[in-house]
């Protein structure tokens, strides 16, 4: 009898082929939380390096503190979306202090992450608008340009010349189009050649939204984004972000310019549909933005961590996916190799994230490391060390490693 | 031969490369079922037929184009606007 799940035979076929023997990548629980980069998973005391908590506040004893305050003074949620009761005082405070940290005139702040890009996306672009977004892009923005009506173009991965091209073969007018792309694209941990983009989006006439998740307290003087690294902010009419990496906890944000803005309270569906923030989270979010943006401190030990395991593991010989930054993706040549090396980390410790097709660029296969601030410098060691274990293993399946220079 | 044909003779020459399991392309073939094409060489399929009629095709008509045939009418239809 035909039953609404046979669409996922495919998907089944294809989980249950993996040969996952002791643990489980979409299974991991962590049933105790040690600190930022270990847990105990499974019994197993282990160092986590695939969190995205880049800065290590999740546990800061300040980020804490201003939690509990509010939790205590305001309960433990709202029960309402932003355009009816759910407006606190700190919610306001909360788009105050990002508006400062980014020195512009607004900033709406959602839910989630994914929630910012569908609210801001599918409100700004409508059916008679274009939008061009970088191949590479997160869910959240393919699935803000579906809600958004909008003619929808894809262009190769951070390559303006090609953003160039399909913008004059489409031939329409700049302010009808929205250019999407990221700062720091997560999977592979290249960022966006932001310069070029920036060009071709004048010489178009058109809008630029750039989500800043990943770059967020990473780059830049206060911790802006790759916006700010490269000195390019102004010429951004939309900067994305989200709470869940640098911030510790959960949310997104929208900050603009746009002296029109505003009026996305009031057009944005996962805005206005959605239960605001809960107090503690808001509260937690607001120190931690405080943080990054004053403590340039945390983004210095953080690029050390990065350094160290980029060079490490670059010197074992394994292939890496991008330059260095605060995300580490070791390409290994089949899934079958990847799901073995990935288990065996597990098994020895370690935790990264396991990244395969179609969540992947180009169909590669990554464990993808990512890095805190909250990293030792013996937990890197030992990070690149298991790696290089796990690597000479036989039942991993991995072709020798060529040590360079 | 009808510019159809043509531009199904074009279509059929992009699609040899990505044709790993060596299916004879007819205007009936369809991407999913008979070429067993992921999602990912879809899009590398669409940029290539892009670049090569030098056309812009929308990511929002891929879910109604499931057939070479249709692709190429689709095509035909964006070379005659």
């Amino acid at each position: 009898m035909a039953d609404l799940f046979d669409k996922f035979e495919a998907l089944t076929s294809t989980r249950e082929a993996m040969p996952f023997e002791e643990a489980n990548p979409v299974g991991i629980v962590m049933d105790e939380v040690i600190s930022p980069t270990e847990a105990m998973i499974d019994g197993r005391r282990t160092i986590l390096a695939g969190t995205n908590n880049y800065l290590g506040l999740t546990l800061d004893p300040r980020c804490i503190a201003a939690a509990h305050e509010a939790l205590d003074a305001a309960g433990t949620g709202t029960t309402g979306s932003r355009v009816l009761n759910g407006t606190y005082a700190g919610h306001k405070q909360l788009e105050d202090a990002l508006a400062n940290l980014y020195g512009t005139d607004q900033c709406i702040v959602f839910s989630t992450g994914f929630l910012a890009n569908l609210a801001v996306i599918g409100a700004l672009a409508g059916k008679d608008d274009y939008i061009l977004l970088d191949a590479d892009s997160h869910a959240s923005i393919y699935d803000g340009c579906g809600m958004s009506g909008a003619t929808i173009v894809r262009f190769k991965h951070n390559d303006a010349a090609d953003l160039d091209k399909r913008l004059t073969r489409l031939g329409v007018e700049g302010s009808r189009v929205l250019i999407v792309v990221e700062g720091l694209y997560s999977m592979l941990g290249d960022r966006a050649p932001l310069d070029d983009l920036v060009a071709v989006k004048k010489k178009h006439g058109a809008y630029l939204l750039v989500d800043e998740a990943h770059s967020l307290g990473v780059f830049g003087e206060t911790g802006r984004g790759v916006g700010q690294d490269m000195g390019l902010d102004d010429d951004i009419d939309f900067i994305v972000g989200t709470f869940s990496k640098s911030v510790g906890t959960i949310g997104g944000y929208c900050v603009s310019n746009h002296p029109k803005f505003d009026i996305l309270r009031l057009a944005a569906r996962p805005y206005m549909f959605t239960a605001s923030l809960p107090p503690s989270v808001v509260a937690s979010a607001t120190k931690a933005i405080e943080i990054l943006g004053s403590e340039p401190e945390h983004r210095e030990r953080l690029w050390r961590n990065a350094k160290q395991l980029h060079e490490g593991l670059r010197r074992a010989g394994f292939t890496l996916g991008a330059d260095c930054s605060p995300v580490v993706a070791v390409k290994v040549d089949s899934p079958d190799i990847l799901v073995r090396f990935w288990e065996k980390l597990v098994l020895n410790g370690v935790y990264v994230n396991l990244a395969m097709p179609p969540a992947t660029p180009q169909g590669l296969c990554l464990l993808r490391c990512s890095l805190s601030a909250a990293h030792t410098p013996e937990q890197v060691d030992t990070i690149i060390e298991t790696f290089e274990k796990v690597a000479r293993m036989n039942s991993v399946g991995m072709p020798a490693l060529e040590p360079v220079d | 031969m009808t510019s159809a044909q043509t531009t199904f003779d074009q279509i059929a020459a992009l699609i040899v490369p990505y044709n790993t399991k060596g299916v004879t392309v007819i205007p009936e073939s369809t991407f999913a079922s008979d070429l067993e094409w992921d999602s990912l060489t879809v899009m590398d399929f669409v940029a290539d037929m892009e670049d090569h009629f030098d056309i812009i095709i929308p990511l929002n008509m891929l879910p109604d184009l499931e057939t070479v045939g249709q692709v190429a009418a689709a095509v035909d239809k964006l070379l005659g606007d």
